[in-house]
């Protein structure tokens, strides 16, 4: 290789890198920085006080952050749970049909790639009190119309609903890629041995599908960290902090309280937390992955 | 499945569930032709009218248009800088010799990034655009949104660069190329429809963002899903606008999946963790 292209390839790496310093490591430092002082906008500029670590101390006694943590863990953990029942079933029917799976692989698509607040508008459309559907349908059976997001005993799950509904195909997309990727020598084999649809399914299907399965659920355990818009439109993290998550206590308190500080320990925090989910996760698909192997 | 019995059960199954995934868009598509009467009296037959899509677009306050022309501009140049900046990237990561450290460190960091609430990012951007006078300015949303989809950018084009022949390659080295050459020559025309599979994806998660572009920009820099948002902040609701803002907003997704389905289910299982 000439030095000619030992000029391109470090310029065709300066982009990347200059946009992950810039807009992801610089931002990481600086709320850092910033939880150690009280930060107040005036005059049109930022005016820091150094209080050392009273954000940290403060933290727990925030009426939301505590709260919106074990709410999100609560959310991530029911939501992913039927995101996967749901997801695998679904999986396992596209995967055996013949004609019309581009029909259903494209509507179970549509749910990801739609705009998360519309999905929000329409499940606060159906979930209102006077004119929802949901309340309209109970009415023929004579059930008195609930308050689906009101009644701090029923938001919760009224979100979790939601979030099963907006992501369960995601994970019918990762299950079905690793379904279509298995081994057809094992289904001839079992076949010849006479092995019936639901053994297969137990005893060849769901043995196989195992890394897969977990892989995906790790993966969308994280990445249910991140819910905002759906809480943003449906909730507001109410009643009280019975649908408060860890993403609308930051945004709260960062650009509607403008406490700059504090928001920052909210992050610094968040950011611990799912960091040492990530390594867990990291490790389990590295160990998945050398097991499958 | 062997049986007829099982298949019919089976079709069933798969036909409940995409029934209740498209029930609630179908009911949506009924409130945007109603009137706010009709909504209210809960009325199941009604006269569809363009009331809502008028309001929605020619009304004195109206700045729909003016979202939608925000959403476009911000999507596709994001869409445009992500191409090139993840194209040329992984590349040289994959495809050249170079110390194996930096291309593990800058996979490990880009993956753990689009891992992490960008709630936790926003705040910072939004300081950092004040502190140069980018607030409330299409710049600001540009950069954010390149940094929170690159990530997803990167993942799916590798992929793809992962499956196009080495033999290609080194036959154009022999030929006397330089990495610039066969990057711009060979690899760039064999990685078409890679490259059509992240431009999808990554401009829609653009048109979709409502997080971070209802935090870096105001009135007149607002997008679609941040002003589909404010229909829902008033002391009434404005039902009828935000279902015909809603049903405006599904339109990209619905014609690139239409047209691009096999695409983007390929980004989309590439782009997860592998």
């Amino acid at each position: 290789m000439n030095t000619k292209d030992k000029s391109w390839k470090i310029l065709s790496l300066i982009p990347i890198i200059a946009v992950l310093v810039i807009l992801t490591l610089i931002p990481l430092v600086n709320i850092f920085y910033n939880s150690f002082f009280d930060i107040r906008w005036d005059d049109g500029k930022y005016n820091y006080t150094y209080i050392g670590l009273e954000n940290y101390i403060e933290l727990p006694n925030n009426k939301f952050y505590l709260p919106g943590l074990i709410n999100t863990i609560k959310l991530s953990i029911f939501a992913v749970f039927f995101q996967m029942l749901f997801g695998f079933l679904i999986a396992l029917g596209i995967s055996k049909i013949k004609r019309g799976k581009g029909l259903f692989i494209s509507l179970f698509l549509l749910p990801i790639l739609l705009p998360p607040i519309v999905i929000g508008s329409i499940w606060r459309l159906m979930y209102g009190f006077d004119f929802g559907i949901f309340n309209y349908l109970l009415s023929f059976f004579g059930v008195f119309p609930l308050d689906w997001l009101g009644s701090s005993s029923l938001a919760f799950t009224s979100i979790v609903i939601v979030d099963i509904w907006h992501w369960t195909p995601f994970v019918v997309l990762l299950l079905l890629a690793g379904l279509e990727s298995l081994p057809t020598d094992v289904y001839e084999a079992a076949r010849v041995d006479g092995t019936s649809g639901w053994n297969e399914i137990i005893y060849i299907t769901i043995p196989l599908m195992i890394p897969t399965i977990i892989v995906t659920m790790v993966f969308r355990f994280i990445l249910s960290f991140k819910v905002f818009d759906e809480i943003y439109l449906l909730t507001q993290g109410g009643p009280g902090t019975s649908t408060e998550v860890i993403s609308f206590s930051i945004y709260e308190t960062f650009f509607e309280s403008d406490n700059m500080g504090l928001g920052s320990v909210m992050s610094v925090v968040s950011l611990f937390v799912v960091s040492l989910l990530i390594i867990i996760v990291l490790n389990v698909i590295r160990r998945v992955n050398k097991y499958a192997n | 499945m062997r049986t007829s019995t099982e298949k019919l059960i089976n079709y069933f199954m798969l036909s409940f569930f995409a029934i209740l995934v498209l029930a609630p868009f179908l009911w949506i598509a009924t409130i945007a032709f109603k009137t706010q009467i009709d909504i209210m009296m809960m009325k199941i037959i009604f006269k569809p009218t363009l009331f809502n899509f008028d309001k929605l677009f020619f009304s004195k306050e109206a700045t729909f248009f003016r979202d939608i022309f925000n959403s476009l501009f911000v999507g596709i140049i994001s869409t445009l800088i992500i191409l090139v900046i993840c194209s040329m990237a992984s590349f040289t990561m994959i495809r050249t010799k170079i110390s194996n450290w930096i291309t593990a460190v800058l996979f490990l960091w880009v993956i753990v990034f689009h891992m992490l609430p960008p709630i936790t990012f926003v705040g910072s951007w939004f300081q950092m655009a004040n502190s140069v006078g980018l607030f409330n300015s299409r710049i600001a949303l540009i950069l954010a949104h390149v940094t929170v989809n690159l990530p997803l950018g990167l993942l799916i084009i590798s992929s793809f660069m992962r499956d196009v022949p080495t033999e290609i390659q080194e036959a154009a080295y022999i030929d006397g190329c330089s990495n610039r050459q066969v990057y711009l020559k060979v690899m760039l025309p064999l990685l078409g429809p890679g490259l059509f599979a992240t431009a999808v994806i990554v401009f829609l998660f653009s048109w979709n963002d409502f997080m971070v572009a209802m935090n870096l920009t105001a009135k007149a820099t607002q997008t679609v899903p941040v002003s589909i948002a404010t229909f829902s902040q008033q002391y009434e609701v404005r039902y009828g606008e935000m279902a015909a803002g809603s049903l405006v907003s599904l339109v990209p997704a619905l014609i690139l999946t239409f047209f691009a389905q096999k695409y983007i289910v390929k980004g989309l299982t590439a782009g997860a963790v592998k």
